[in-house]
């Protein structure tokens, strides 16, 4: 009889009547091969591998990590209910005890949707690994979190959301930003005044296959992971650097993501992107299954695997070895030194910029300031405004609040004028106003 | 008239059915060693004067395929698999020569490697060697193309006498289980072959010529001719054959827990509407998964001659059975002495129940009376207990669709049946235990050969059609053909209710008030590009479990 070393939970929520339109990526097909392959090598039989039912959230789970505008219900629909849900049934049957590590296979992804929420971006409307994070650390106390994104894309949303919190590492790997949407993630994106450092970006050149990705995975993100020795692992884990994903440009294989599951061995998986739906994603999740569940993955190879073929440049290969020495450095010089030298000392910090829904064709420009802060993550306020006509105030206190920045926050909404909606996010007594 | 016999693995109860009831009943001593002994004396036990001829169906249940697996008495066979990407096949090895050869299939039908002949052929001589003469052939995704399984069949030819394929036996997806299933089936033929051929002469012999059908897993039937197309299917149909017993007995739209106390365990399923619930994927037995439909039932340690013990201050029962109740001669105090204290049980030796429950009494700190009562109704919480746990377990089922998920079916049990030697002592106490109205089947003692007597015939067949690759294919039942761009999920349908019809009919059933359901039906556009390449197509239909209509009985 199979067992598994390690007892893992599955959510597998393909979402067969779903789609955001009949011909886009992200449609109900998506998982349709991947429950084919799992399905018939039969792993849900494995003895220590348990399938659950995911789900759904609640808007208060939604509220933890987003100003929804004007509301939650109108951003999303069902199946963003369920597959962040499969997301926090992953979490709880964790820290429940009733299993060491999960992976939940669901969709629509999430990583793309920031803070703020005004429509879609890049097929992502609510962050789902967020939501999840939200709540290991309201209901389950859970203080460090690491989440490392290896999507193809940039995990800007995350990014966004954890941009000021020094107690959630994000680290993303991705293909440059220069060659692939969202066009952002490079090095210099590094968190905001009150968490330099805590923001991790690699952006891996285009062709990047096994030998590249692992060195990074080896050589960058455990080491900066030991360093910061989070209570939890959160892999974002998008299939789309495989080299038959049509919408991007890298060769990572299944044997790749498999080893990179064992090496980075996180406690809760979530699926992101992965759009070569018949080629790639079938092989993929099993190997991802497999590695989780510490069994042999070796057979799991794509019909047309050939590494030789695959292999990166010389070139390529030293562009990365350099970069991880970079990202090794920056890290080193994480904190307070580096966030002055970045963003100078000042009570207040302001920052503005525009922010385009690429899936719901909405533009939206922020300001947002905020407190500066060495005793927490520090509360900010942002003012946004889309061309729906829609213009809200959003103020955010952090988790574990100092009295002042709490103080801070308070006065914030409670002066909030000249918008259609004002919100107050107040994570240190797990409450959401609006007004 | 038909008659109806459940062999269980102590006792065999047997029915014979007229339009307006049961006309005669018997409960004989299993002879696990005899099966087809076993049979007749049950068969002559409610025949007596009876004209053979007036039989117009025999239905039974064997343990025959379960007592195999579980005593590992299966004959010897070889297995033949081949995999391609995935889990190294080697891990689901089974049977006593088990070889993987190169050859792989992909989800969606298309080869990927060529089967390797000559490692076939290799494999097959080795096999032979051994002196092995059944064997099993089994692909990774054969029930989406049948070709490479097909292809070693047909090399098989000649040299060996018990060949099965993996593609025939299900259309669900699941490489492990149809290899277990395979052996299984390839496993239990001989002996499921000589216990039919035996019953069928013992049967002529007796001047009954009606046709016999075997009670399967799924709580359906199929003919004694049948069956050795797939004799595993017969497994598990002692609980099978009870859930079917209380079907009449259940009322129409609501959901019913249907238990059946026996002696050392409790049977334990749901009813939806009268139709039981099923296994998502298979039969389990004796820790052997397979891809034979069954029923959802449950089996616990607890029953009348469950053992009663205690740790501390605490009262245990079971799990075991060393033996009958103290009242009828067994060594240690049961349920059973309980219930004879409290003179709910009648017949054997009072005193001895009386002090054995004394003594159990004195340890736990109660009177003899009080530890009695104490004693059942603890057990009809454990059974509770068990019986919720199943229900949980059935609303806690994945789900793939959005549908399912916002509209899922949540079962919420309305009402009990109790079956089995103390259902009518126990029915108060249980409906009590969960809160729910409850009460023991009429003719308890023989509810679940009533069952096997009615049980319909039933079967399924998944439909699968690819129009980009042109083909729609139904690999259990060997249909394959050409698919045009326009087929649909209508044409599918109609396909699938059509193959599930004839299936049925071969199996056995009567063409009167057939009833054919669509299981699942899953279409999806397949798109290349941002082009839309084809259909996938994928439908279940299945002929409902449920019983056959026989007059005034039900």
């Amino acid at each position: 009889m199979l067992k598994a070393k390690s007892r893992i939970g599955l959510v597998f929520f393909p979402a067969f009547d779903w789609a955001i339109d009949p011909s886009h990526p992200e449609r109900e097909e998506r998982l349709l091969y991947t429950q084919d392959q799992i399905f018939e090598e039969g792993l849900m039989d494995i003895e220590g591998i348990q399938e659950f039912k995911p789900d759904l959230v609640t808007d208060q789970d939604i509220q933890r990590a987003h100003f929804c505008v004007p509301d939650e219900s109108t951003v999303t629909t069902s199946s963003h209910y369920v597959s962040a849900g499969g997301a926090k049934t992953m979490a709880r049957e964790l820290m429940e005890g009733h299993i060491e590590k999960g992976f939940a296979l669901v969709r629509p992804p999430g990583h793309h949707a920031m803070r703020v929420v005004h429509g879609g971006r890049g097929f992502c409307n609510i962050n789902i690994e967020a939501i999840m994070v939200e709540y290991l650390r309201s209901q389950w106390g859970v203080k460090r979190i690491a989440i490392v994104d290896t999507d193809c894309h940039h995990g800007d949303g995350t990014q966004d959301i954890y941009w000021h919190d020094p107690d959630v590492l994000f680290i993303s790997l991705h293909q440059d930003g220069r060659t692939l949407y969202p066009g952002s993630g490079f090095m210099e994106e590094l968190g905001g005044p009150n968490a330099a450092g805590y923001t991790v970006n690699i952006p891996l050149p285009p062709h990047t296959s096994e030998e590249g990705y692992l060195y990074t995975v080896e050589n960058a993100v455990m080491p900066i992971l030991d360093d910061f020795k989070p209570d939890l692992i959160i892999n974002s884990a998008g299939q789309d650097n495989h080299y038959t994903d049509p919408i991007t440009n890298m060769n990572f294989t299944a044997q790749g993501y498999a080893k990179l599951t064992e090496i980075l061995n996180p406690h809760i998986a979530v699926l992101e992107g992965g759009y070569s739906i018949e080629a790639a994603l079938p092989y993929v999740n099993a190997g991802i299954i497999l590695a989780m569940a510490g069994l042999d993955y070796s057979h799991v190879l794509e019909p047309d695997y050939n590494p030789a073929v695959l292999k990166e440049s010389k070139d390529t290969l030293q562009y990365i070895h350099k970069l991880c020495d970079r990202v090794m450095d920056q890290w080193s010089r994480r904190g307070p030194e580096l966030s002055q030298k970045v963003f100078g000392k000042k009570e207040f910090h302001e920052r503005s910029r525009s922010i385009m829904y690429d899936t719901d064709g909405i533009y939206e420009g922020q300001k947002e300031i905020l407190r500066s802060c060495s005793d927490c993550a520090g509360s900010f306020r942002i003012e946004s405004k889309s061309d729906r006509d829609w213009r809200i105030i959003g103020v955010h206190i952090p988790l574990n609040a100092c009295p002042a920045c709490k103080a801070q926050g308070e006065e914030w909404y409670e002066n909030a004028s000249g918008a259609d909606k004002a919100y107050l996010q107040d994570r240190s007594r797990d409450l959401y106003l609006k007004k | 008239m038909i008659i109806g016999l459940d062999v269980g693995g102590t006792h065999t109860d047997v029915v014979l059915l007229g339009p307006e009831g049961v006309l005669a009943r018997t409960k004989e001593v299993t002879d696990q060693e005899n099966l087809v002994d076993t049979v007749l004396r049950g068969v002559d036990g409610v025949l007596g004067d009876i004209d053979p001829g007036k039989i117009t169906r025999v239905v039974l249940s064997t343990t025959l395929t379960t007592n195999s697996v579980i005593r590992n008495t299966l004959t010897p066979v070889g297995m033949v698999v081949a995999a391609g990407p995935g889990m190294d096949p080697k891990l689901h090895a089974i049977g006593s020569s088990f070889h993987v050869v190169k050859g792989a299939l992909d989800h969606r039908g298309a080869e990927i490697a060529a089967l390797d002949k000559e490692a076939v052929k290799k494999a097959f001589a080795l096999i032979r060697e051994k002196g092995i003469r059944a064997i099993g052939l089994v692909t990774k995704f054969s029930v989406r193309n049948p070709s490479h399984e097909e292809a070693m069949e047909k090399a098989a030819k000649g040299l060996f006498d018990t060949v099965f394929c993996g593609h025939r036996l299900s259309g669900v997806l699941n490489f492990p289980r149809r290899i277990a299933s395979c052996w299984l089936n390839a496993g239990v033929h001989d002996a499921f072959f000589s216990f039919s051929q035996a019953v069928k002469e013992a049967f002529r012999a007796r001047g009954i010529i009606a046709p016999v059908h075997v009670l399967k897993a799924d709580g359906g039937t199929f003919s004694l001719d049948a069956a050795l197309e797939c004799p595993g299917e017969t497994v598990l149909s002692g609980p099978s054959a009870s859930v079917m017993g209380a079907i009449p007995h259940s009322p129409s739209a609501k959901d019913v827990l249907v238990l059946d106390i026996g002696g050392t365990t409790t049977d334990m399923a749901v009813l939806i509407d009268k139709v039981p619930v099923l296994e998502p994927l298979g039969a389990e037995v004796g820790g052997v998964k397979t891809l034979f439909r069954a029923l959802k039932s449950v089996s616990i340690g607890l029953g009348g001659d469950s053992e009663l013990t205690r740790k501390g201050k605490e009262l245990l029962i079971g799990p075991d059975r060393k033996g009958p109740a103290l009242c009828l001669g067994g060594p240690v105090p049961t349920p059973t002495d309980a219930m004879a204290v409290l003179g709910l049980f009648e017949g054997g030796d009072r005193a001895a129940a009386f002090k054995g429950m004394e003594t159990l009494g004195r340890d736990l700190g109660m009177e003899t009376e009080a530890v009695s009562r104490f004693v059942l109704k603890s057990l009809c919480e454990k059974i509770r207990d068990a019986a919720f746990a199943m229900v949980e377990g059935i609303n806690a089922r994945p789900v793939y669709t959005l549908h399912e998920m916002l509209e899922g079916y949540v079962v919420k049990p309305e009402a009990l049946l109790v079956m089995g030697g103390p259902a009518a002592v126990l029915a108060p106490g249980l409906g009590e235990a969960c809160g729910l109205e409850s009460r023991a089947v009429p003719d308890w003692g023989v509810a679940n050969a009533i069952g096997a007597a009615l049980a319909r015939t039933t079967c399924a067949v998944t439909v699968l059609a690819d129009t980009q690759r042109g083909f729609v294919r139904a690999p259990e039942e060997g249909y394959s053909a050409e698919a045009p761009i326009a087929f649909n999920m209508d044409d599918a349908i109609a396909l699938a209710k059509k193959l599930v019809r004839e299936k049925a009919l071969r199996l056995g059933a009567d063409a009167k008030g057939l009833e054919v359901e669509v299981l699942e039906a899953q279409e999806f556009s397949m798109m290349r590009g941002y082009r839309r390449a084809g259909r996938n197509i994928r439908v279940r239909a299945q002929v409902k479990p449920g019983l056959i209509r026989n007059g005034g009985v039900i």
